[in-house]
């Protein structure tokens, strides 16, 4: 490891190496391949936001009066459709741990480059098809695509929208087979299992989700498409199918995919919590081996999904048991977190602050699925606003706010700028505001027993939902800022140094940006991870080749 | 009143097994609202406590976390959560299975969901759409299924909910305590109008409830209509329904239902409303042992209600003390005396012929 010295900022690195559109469009840097889909994954963030938008707003009032009860199912199913499948899922692995990975672990590019850029074509390809289905009049089945309504009853694109969900998965089987092979074979000398940053163990663990979970929903779908185009019977009881088969089969998938979403960003968490502490992770092996142990019962556990679906009660236990011994993990990454913090040097920049509300936020989605776990209880909250509220909590407040703690920790990294400090705090603090607003009340809806997916409703539930709608418009202004603050940034921002937070792994042992090559010379590991006795910041360019 | 309602927090409270679940509730909230507090309060007092000054060590001293020290938190801190998430589970399966048990005495009233209603018939022979009445302080067990997608029944006054599913029976009891009016909501998303297949739930005294009834359809009760239908489909020119009477080409049905059937194949299924259903519409899926499958398939041919009722009429050829229940049998084809059986044991032989093959000559038939 190189002490005390960062290399020369040179001149060239892998954002300038070479120039035009065709040098992006058939790159095999990971690099830039993460840019590639940092662009196409913000686009469809900012469609399922407007989406979102759209949701709110018709549900400020009562009465069904913005949009009819088609177009209104159509708007949250494709807010779900595209937030799922073409954000969340491949928001952190793809852009943050395609470009990091390497990096990481002292490699000059994954595994398998091409495999790499190929797996963003398919992304493309599914995403095109995503984006034609919205402008074609779009899809009414909720994200969920349960049969026989899928099969039988909608008059949406359900085969081209399965379509797209389906060759959007294979993208993520070659993501995960990617990070696997690069894990295993490629780690710099010295780098061994447990010195790995605890962001790779992460996406270790999420990559086997992905090569053994996306399969099944891949099979899923081309069955709801065979039932659907072809009417040979699997779901539809009219046809002599099971519409329990499919719930089973999809939550097989869609369970785990919950953990695709949010493992990756607990290993940003652990990343930023620690560099911003100044201090070595808490119980290094316990997070890294939680991780694994997500990922392992996080199969396991899909039946609670199907409380209220006619499964049977002994079925249903086993389940509900499952998914208790799921959430320990997670409670043990949060005490480790704390612990820490606890005597570290804590210093509130833009990462850390989003850390800290992920820890808030993650703590309560949490918290609220132990309720839904319970099976007592989920027979009265399920399909209510309470689960709606707990799987944002889940999502929005762990994954979304994970992935912007990483996309404002690396964003240095990446474009060798920094951002306006002030402007990213405010925003840090309005979306964790905003989204307690948006989302707290939406428990309370659901214990009063307002159903999701609900387009018209009771007067009884429209301050809660004002309220809802209301924080929605501030989580929006939120998301908003960081948009212009980065974009401004690329020209304006002051040029970052090497290792503007004083962090250790070798990323930052590296120009920012990095070179093509990504190190002049390949590093040797002497250090366990997280040595901060070796670190000397760069915040600020000290070297100009 | 609902509609005088413009703002609440927390929904009422009228089933006996509300209560449970605001128990549960309540002890929930209580655990995620400490650990929560807890969480906030510590990151929020490291944060300011530890943060970094000027005087503050470059490199922090950090814990040795193989220390034995280290390996108690860790255990502590997995171990608490675990025993707590131990509570939470068993609470939530007791309260379960009460939910999904009817008590064995409950009133039955049958729902059927469609695109976008509800359908509820009583046993009486009462219909009515998009609302229940129902009597208070009664067991109550709805037996509902969907003729189109997936429905849910949801009554968040009851605390309950259970899906409506196509192509099949599923069951959701509750006992009101409360008199009142309450919302019926679908809760599983099923299209178009999903928010608008909502309704009513009239809990009422059990005079007002008497009331009620007595303002019923004119139909007669569900059985009777149920008859009818069995009359009218030919069910009855195979299928005796009277007691004892084993010379049809098909099972005898009466006493049949809630009794195990052998089936050819070796196995054998209790005979639920499922099971009635299934034998109606693919008669072909379970042969009834010593019966040929010679029964034409009824789908199609009759809808969903029109199911409910033959339900309701194979039920009711149940027999109490040694009489017909609800309906009459009809004298059938044969010209058999019915007999009184006087045991169970007796009863269940009725599923079947017992031991008997049919006489050669004549043709065999299914169930």
């Amino acid at each position: 490891m190189i002490e005390a010295k960062y290399p020369v900022r040179e001149k060239k690195n892998y954002l300038n190496a070479e120039h035009g559109l065709m040098s992006w469009l058939l790159t095999k840097d990971h690099k830039r391949i993460a840019i590639l889909y940092l662009y196409a994954v913000t686009f469809f963030f900012v469609i399922g936001g407007l989406f979102a938008a759209l949701i709110r707003l018709e549900l400020a009032t009562p009465a069904g009066d913005l949009l009819d009860s088609n177009t209104y199912n159509k708007v949250f199913t494709m807010h779900g459709v595209i937030m799922i499948f073409f954000f969340l899922i491949p928001s952190i692995p793809a852009i943050l741990g395609n470009f990091l990975i390497p990096l990481m672990i002292g490699a000059k590019d994954l595994a398998f480059p091409r495999i790499n850029l190929i797996s963003w074509y398919i992304y493309m390809v599914g995403g095109l098809i995503g984006t034609f289905v919205v402008c074609t009049g779009g899809v009414d089945t909720g994200w969920t695509f349960y049969t026989p309504f899928s099969s039988s009853y909608s008059n949406g694109y359900v085969v081209l929208t399965a379509l797209a969900a389906f060759i959007n998965g294979f993208s993520s089987i070659l993501t995960g087979l990617n990070f696997i092979v690069t894990v295993h074979r490629m780690r710099a000398p010295g780098l061994t299992w447990f010195r790995l940053p605890l962001f790779v163990w992460a996406h270790y663990a999420t990559s086997a989700v992905m090569i053994l979970g996306t399969p099944v929903i891949a099979v899923t779908l081309f069955l709801l498409m065979l039932e659907r185009g072809l009417h040979i019977g699997f779901f539809d009881p009219a046809y002599g199918g099971d519409p329990v088969l499919f719930q089973h089969l999809f939550w097989f998938y869609s369970h785990p995919a919950v953990y695709i979403m949010i493992l990756p960003s607990m290993g940003v968490i652990s990343e930023v919590i620690s560099t911003f502490s100044s201090k070595k992770p808490f119980g290094y092996t316990f997070i890294a081996f939680s991780s694994v142990a997500i990922a392992v019962f996080g199969f396991l556990v899909w039946g609670h999904h199907l409380f209220v679906s006619s499964q049977s009660a002994y079925a249903g236990m086993v389940f509900s048991v499952l998914s208790y011994i799921v959430a320990i993990p997670s409670a043990v990454k949060i005490f480790n977190w704390l612990a820490t913090m606890y005597k570290g040097n804590i210093r509130l920049e833009t990462p850390m602050l989003y850390a800290i509300g992920f820890m808030g936020l993650f703590t309560i989605g949490g918290l609220t699925g132990l309720f839904l776990a319970a099976m007592g209880m989920d027979v009265h909250l399920t399909d209510t606003y309470f689960v709606v509220a707990h799987f944002h909590y889940v999502m929005v407040g762990g994954a979304v706010t994970g992935y912007l703690a990483g996309l404002h920790f690396w964003w240095p990294k990446m474009t060798g700028r920094m951002y306006p400090q002030g402007w990213s705090k405010v925003s840090a603090i309005m979306v964790f505001t905003g989204f307690n607003l948006t989302f707290f009340p939406q428990f309370l809806l659901g214990y009063m027993g307002m159903p999701r997916r609900y387009h018209v409703y009771p007067p009884e539930f429209a301050v809660l939902n004002v309220l809802s709608s209301a924080g929605a418009s501030l989580l929006g202004i939120g998301f908003l800022i960081p948009g212009i603050y980065f974009i401004w940034s690329l020209k304006y921002g002051k040029l970052a140094g090497a290792n503007p937070w004083g962090a250790t792994g070798l990323e930052w042992q590296t120009a920012s940006p990095p070179p093509t090559e990504n190190f002049a010379i390949t590093p040797v590991v002497t250090h366990e991870a997280y040595d901060y006795s070796t670190v000397v910041h760069e915040e600020e360019v000290v070297h100009v080749g | 009143m609902m509609e005088a309602k413009s703002f609440q927090l927390f929904p009422e409270q009228a089933s006996t097994i509300a209560a449970h679940v605001d128990g549960l509730y309540a002890f929930l909230v209580l655990v995620s609202a400490f650990f929560s507090l807890l969480i906030a309060f510590l990151v929020v007092w490291f944060a300011v406590k530890y943060r970094q000054r000027p005087d503050s060590p470059a490199v922090p001293a950090h814990a040795d976390d193989h220390s034995a020290g280290a390996m108690v938190l860790e255990i502590v801190w997995t171990v608490i959560p675990l025993g707590l998430s131990m509570i939470m589970f068993a609470w939530g399966v007791s309260i379960y299975f009460t939910e999904s048990r009817p008590p064995a005495d409950s009133m039955e009233i049958y729902v059927t969901g469609k695109q976008w209603m509800w359908k509820i018939q009583h046993m009486e022979g009462a219909r009515e759409i998009n609302e229940l009445h129902i009597p208070i302080d009664r067991d109550i067990k709805l037996t509902m299924t969907s003729e189109d997608v997936i429905h849910d029944f949801y009554v968040p006054a009851f605390r309950t909910k259970a899906d409506v599913l196509p192509g099949r029976y599923t069951t959701e009891w509750f006992k009101p305590t409360k008199v009142g009016e309450y919302h019926i909501f679908c809760a599983e998303y099923c299209g178009t109008k999903h928010s608008g297949m909502i309704g009513t739930v009239y809990v009422m005294s059990q005079n007002d409830y008497n009331e009620w009834l007595a303002h019923g359809s004119g139909e007669g009760s569900m059985a009777e209509q149920g008859q009818a239908l069995f009359n009218q489909l030919g069910c009855g020119n195979c299928h005796p329904s009277v007691i004892n009477n084993q010379n049809g080409r098909c099972p005898n049905l009466v006493g049949l239902f809630g009794t195990r059937v052998e089936l050819k194949d070796g196995t054998n299924v209790r005979a639920d409303e499922s099971y009635i259903r299934e034998s109606v519409l693919y008669p072909e899926s379970k042969i009834v042992a010593g019966y040929d499958n010679i029964m034409p398939t009824f789908k199609g041919l009759i809808s969903e209600e029109g199911m409910l009722k033959l339900v309701e009429y194979i039920k009711s050829l149940r027999t109490k003390n040694g009489t017909m229940s609800t309906a009459t049998p009809l004298p059938v084809q044969t010209g058999a005396t019915p007999q009184t059986p006087t045991k169970a044991g007796a009863m269940k032989t009725a599923a079947r012929p017992a031991g008997a093959v049919p006489a050669p000559a004549a043709p065999q038939g299914t169930r």
